[in-house]
């Protein structure tokens, strides 16, 4: 007899102003990627090369807010995502991007594009309507949209990871407790 | 036998006449979360995270006196989520990156977080600019990590009759200042085998060329919560 | 009345120690004295020199940190030079309710200066400060720390005429600093044509026991708006075992919108010093000490004019009215911008020259007070009313208010009325009472005991000032319906904010955090979650916060949120949370420096 199939939960990844760190932790869980295939598919991550998200459950962020890209698609993945979960220290506090917001935007460009050793002749600070624009500070995901969920951790272990979202599937709220929680 | 007794969350602790809940808590093995306490300093009572519910009344517990029979409540849903919210306004009001710090692992600040299930910084964060003092050979100040627990101010003061440290400005623009027209903690008499030196909770006075002796992960808390360690001498 | 501004940059560095040495031997090279010497010294310098500092840490022997953590605690000590002529525009609703703001911005312009910085040349520096308790006859500011009311666009102009000219303050019109005691209406205290001496005769002829026992007959409660029994608090002060007893007279009147304090101790000074040395006697003290706030310190030589007097009368000094024995004498402490320092226990530390925090408590001042000795801290009026009753009482006294709260209170009435001023009231009297008495119309609240008060609604006016009421410190200010009450809570929440000690995490953060979402609400950009994050702030402020201030810091909003709250709703302009913080202005810097304004360099609400 088949057992009725279980619809599959759509998750989406990315990484804002991070590292891809927290989605290498992600790879870390190992073989229970299989055991999470079962339950989960996956809609835009850099796993599937989706360009822009669809209507999923649950979206995973690593990194914070440096420019308005980041912004744009912080947005989308709220408005696409029943839960939201911000994965890592650069998502929840600004991390090592945030690191730069004692210094103003403009001093940096200018030491940047204008004044640090060895520049090209003619350096001159970006202005391809292509490119994002820097924020004047970078700003941890909470302070822009709602988030649901935070696995801290530069990056968070792959088992809290697994923790968060075997909790999450199981339908309880997310703990993590001694060893897994961790900011560093 | 009349020892004198209170109940914290339903267990009977003994009590000597004089001793704060604090230090009652502690002697008998349970752990009531705090960062500006030390055991070897008088309280000072400022962080706020001992808050008790004594015989109904909110209380700092490392000032307030036990007293015989009270009823004492810690570890409650209602006080453990103030507690996050302080520390989640400990951790906003300053620049505290933990993947940097020399003292994560070791970091009280970080480990009553971990033990209180902090798992976000919540409110918006601060961001303020406080540049490091590195004018010393041999101790950098980081001032991104203060929590004006006051901890090396008193050691300082009381144990190595100096006074590097002070507290100046009022309010969001409190913050630890030293002993010196520049500035600098340099032009202080500041010495490695100060107390002062010791004391610190998080990250702010750290000896230089010492780094990562320890690797993350095998630091104090990683090791075990700060929770088990209930009556610790702080590092 | 003003000393001539004295320019820093006139006195040589190596004269420091010889300017210094007059202060510090008037002063004893008390530590003590430390905030008066640190005052003294930025009055002649314009703000504190490091190198003064350091003359003070060596002729004082005191660490360096110290002297610093105490000149940056008040917000009228500088240790950057500040401009020639300071000019401080006080920041109450009041003020702003009578048009601050824009006359700031005249100034600011006229002068070309930015708020908070100071000129180019040094000329000027233009800031805010909070509360000056000057609300029945404002805009105020304050100019070196002299008060300057009743500002209008020509005021400002002539103002400025007079700062670019560097005309010394004491050249400026008399009638500027003119202070008008708007007295409305008085009762037994203030219509009682107090004659100097005659209580501490009443008190010598009927006995100290005697006459403690009338002020506990009083039901006389402290003033300040705790209501404390005064006849206990100075019968435990009595009893407690001390080598110094001392007297505080707390006049440090910053709860906004107060300022009956500056009415008492202008033209009631005698009768307040009386209450004073009368319990002085009662409780076995040799020393007093009169707080008087920053802002008043226009009132100093007057009030030390009428302690001169006093002495001269044998009221002061030794042997008071040829009683062998009983010494005692008045000091003037002058605190310089801090409104914690009206709580008692920050005051005494700020009378002892440390940085005005709150202490732990228990011990309360009465056993472990100024010097960790037995003390009495009053309000002013609470002294005057003592007065009156060693003279006329306890019985009489009790026989007046209510039967819980006893005799009058008086309360400084300002915002939207015709006579706003001075109103002596027997304990009882209805907010409506009032509020006809001061010609007010169309009233929508009226914050009563200022910013850490109660906001009362206008289905509540039928209630009474009393202690079983609505207590009060006095500040009775009235909003009719143009006011908006969630601006009202807006500035009482910025107040809070600026005025936290930073002794205590909750109160430190949280006051900041709550203005912050203030602000956020008033720049359209809530949604229900900060309000419910209001909430929560509010809840931790007030159970986890180290004293009063903490507790009352999310009073305004509370009220305001439970009476008046379409003033909120119409705040709450999102259903989903937005962020605190424009994003598209968060993309100026970068714009700027590309000279890109292309629709990709802009951020729009959530599209």
């Amino acid at each position: 007899m088949d057992t009725p199939v279980k619809r599959k939960l759509k998750v989406a990844t990315t990484s804002l102003a991070g590292c891809f760190g927290c989605h290498m932790s992600l790879l870390d869980i190992d073989e229970r990627l299989f055991d999470l295939l079962e339950l989960v598919e996956f809609d835009r991550s850099p796993l599937t090369d989706i360009k822009h998200i669809g209507t999923c459950d649950i979206g995973f962020i690593e990194g914070g807010l440096c420019n308005n890209e980041n912004v744009h698609v912080l947005r989308e993945f709220r408005s696409n995502c029943k839960v939201l979960i911000a994965v890592g220290a650069c998502a929840i506090n600004g991390g090592l991007p945030a690191q730069r917001n004692h210094l103003a935007l403009p001093i940096i460009l200018q030491e940047v594009y204008h004044t640090s050793h060895g520049l090209a002749a003619g350096s001159d600070i970006p202005n391809d309507p292509e490119l994002p624009l820097p924020l004047n500070k970078v700003h941890p995901l909470h302070e822009v949209v709602k988030i649901d969920y935070f696995i801290p951790g530069c990056p968070p272990s792959g088992d809290a990871i697994w923790k968060v979202l075997a909790d999450l599937l199981a339908g309880h709220e997310p703990q993590l407790g001694h060893g897994l929680i961790h900011y560093d | 036998m009349s020892e004198k007794t209170f109940v914290l969350d339903g267990k009977t602790i003994p009590y000597a006449e004089g001793q704060t809940i604090m230090q009652a808590a502690m002697a008998a093995g349970v752990y009531i979360p705090r960062l500006c306490y030390h055991p070897e300093f008088k309280p000072h009572g400022s962080c706020k995270l001992c808050t008790v519910k004594s015989n109904g009344r909110q209380a700092a517990s490392c000032t307030q006196l036990a007293q015989s029979a009270a009823v004492v409540e810690s570890d409650t849903q209602e006080l453990n989520d103030e507690r996050r919210a302080l520390l989640q306004m400990l951790f906003v009001e300053g620049n505290h990156f933990c993947p940097s710090c020399e003292q994560s692992g070791n970091c009280q600040l970080q480990a009553t977080a971990y033990a209180l299930n902090v798992m976000s910084t919540h409110y918006d964060h601060f961001f303020p600019d406080r540049p490091l003092d590195a004018s010393h050979p041999e101790y950098l100040l980081d001032f991104n990590r203060c929590i004006l627990c006051s901890l090396c101010i008193r050691a300082s003061r009381d144990v190595d009759g100096k006074n590097v440290f002070g507290l100046a400005g009022r309010g969001i623009k409190s913050h630890l200042i030293v002993n010196a027209q520049s500035g600098a903690l340099a032009d202080t008499d500041f010495a490695g085998d100060d107390k002062a030196a010791q004391v610190c909770p998080v990250g702010v006075i750290l000896k230089k060329r010492r780094g990562f002796a320890v690797p993350i992960g095998q630091r104090t808390y990683d090791l075990k919560p700060i929770s088990a360690m209930p009556d610790a001498k702080e590092s | 009345m003003v000393s001539d501004m004295e320019r820093h940059a006139s006195y040589p560095i190596p004269t420091i120690g010889s300017i210094l040495a007059p202060i510090l031997e008037r002063h004893g090279f008390a530590v003590t004295s430390l905030l008066q010497m640190l005052r003294e010294v930025q009055e002649r310098f314009g703000y504190l020199h490091p190198d003064a500092i350091t003359c003070l840490s060596e002729q004082l022997r005191i660490p360096r940190v110290k002297i610093e953590g105490v000149a940056t605690f008040y917000s009228f000590l500088y240790l950057q030079p500040r401009g020639e002529y300071r000019v401080l525009f006080s920041d109450n609703i009041t003020d702003h309710m009578l048009g601050s703001t824009a006359l700031m911005e005249q100034m600011c312009q006229q002068l070309w200066v930015e708020p908070g910085k100071v000129a180019e040349d040094g000329l000027v520096s233009i800031a805010t400060t909070s509360c000056t308790g000057m609300c029945d006859q404002g805009p105020a500011l304050l100019v070196n720390n002299f008060a300057i009311n009743r500002l209008s666009p020509e005021r400002i102009n002539s103002i400025c005429e007079l700062i670019r000219k560097r005309v010394p303050l004491s050249a400026w019109p008399g009638e500027f600093f003119s202070i008008e005691d708007h007295i409305r209406r008085r009762d037994i205290l203030l219509g009682s044509g107090f004659e100097s001496g005659s209580a501490l005769s009443a008190l010598l002829q009927r006995g100290t026991a005697e006459t403690l026992q009338e002020i506990k007959n009083s039901k006389l409660r402290g003033r300040g708006g705790a209501g404390f029994s005064t006849g206990s608090k100075w019968e435990f002060c009595r009893a407690a075992a001390g080598t110094q007893h001392y007297v505080v007279c707390n006049a440090d009147e910053g709860e906004p919108g107060t300022f009956k304090d500056r009415v008492l101790l202008k033209a009631y000074a005698d009768q307040v010093f009386e209450g004073m040395t009368l319990c002085a006697r009662i409780i076995g003290a040799r020393k007093g000490f009169l707080y008087l706030r920053g802002e008043y310190r226009y009132l100093l030589d007057h009030l030390q004019n009428v302690l001169q007097q006093r002495r001269e009368n044998r009221l002061l000094g030794r042997s008071i009215l040829g009683c062998a024995g009983f010494d005692f004498d008045i000091e003037i402490h002058l605190g310089a911008g801090a409104y914690v320092c009206g709580e008692e226990s920050a005051l005494i530390e700020s009378l002892e020259g440390k940085r005005g925090t709150p202490r732990n408590r228990p011990p309360f001042p009465v056993t472990n007070g100024y010097l960790d000795q037995p003390t009495v801290v009053n309000n002013v009026e609470t002294f005057a009313a003592s007065s009156l009753i060693a003279l006329r009482g306890g019985d009489w006294y009790a026989a007046i208010g209510t039967a819980t709260s006893s005799g009058t209170k008086i309360l400084s009435v300002s915002g939207d009325c015709e006579r706003p001023g001075i109103y002596e009231y027997p304990f009882g009297v209805t907010v409506a009472q009032v509020l006809a008495d001061c010609g007010a119309h169309d009233t929508q609240a009226v914050q009563v005991s200022g910013a850490s008060g109660v906001c009362v609604a206008p289905a509540e006016f039928t209630r009474c000032i009393a202690f079983e009421d609505i207590p009060t410190a006095g500040a009775f200010m009235v909003f009719d319906h143009s006011r908006d009450m969630f601006e009202v809570a807006r500035n009482f929440v910025h107040f809070f904010a600026h005025e936290s000690c930073g002794f205590c995490t909750p109160c430190r953060v949280g006051t900041r955090l709550l203005q912050n979402m203030m602000d956020k609400l008033a720049r359209g950009n809530g949604s229900p979650y900060d309000f419910g994050e209001i909430e929560k702030l509010n809840q931790l402020l007030r159970s986890m916060s180290h004293c009063g201030l903490g507790h009352a810091a999310c009073n305004p909003v509370l009220d305001t949120i439970a009476k008046f709250r379409p003033a909120y709703d119409k705040r709450m302009k999102h259903q989903e949370f937005e962020p605190a913080f424009d994003l598209d202005y968060a993309l100026s810097q970068a714009r700027q420096m590309t000279g890109r304004d292309d629709a990709g360099a802009h951020l729009g609400e959530n599209e």
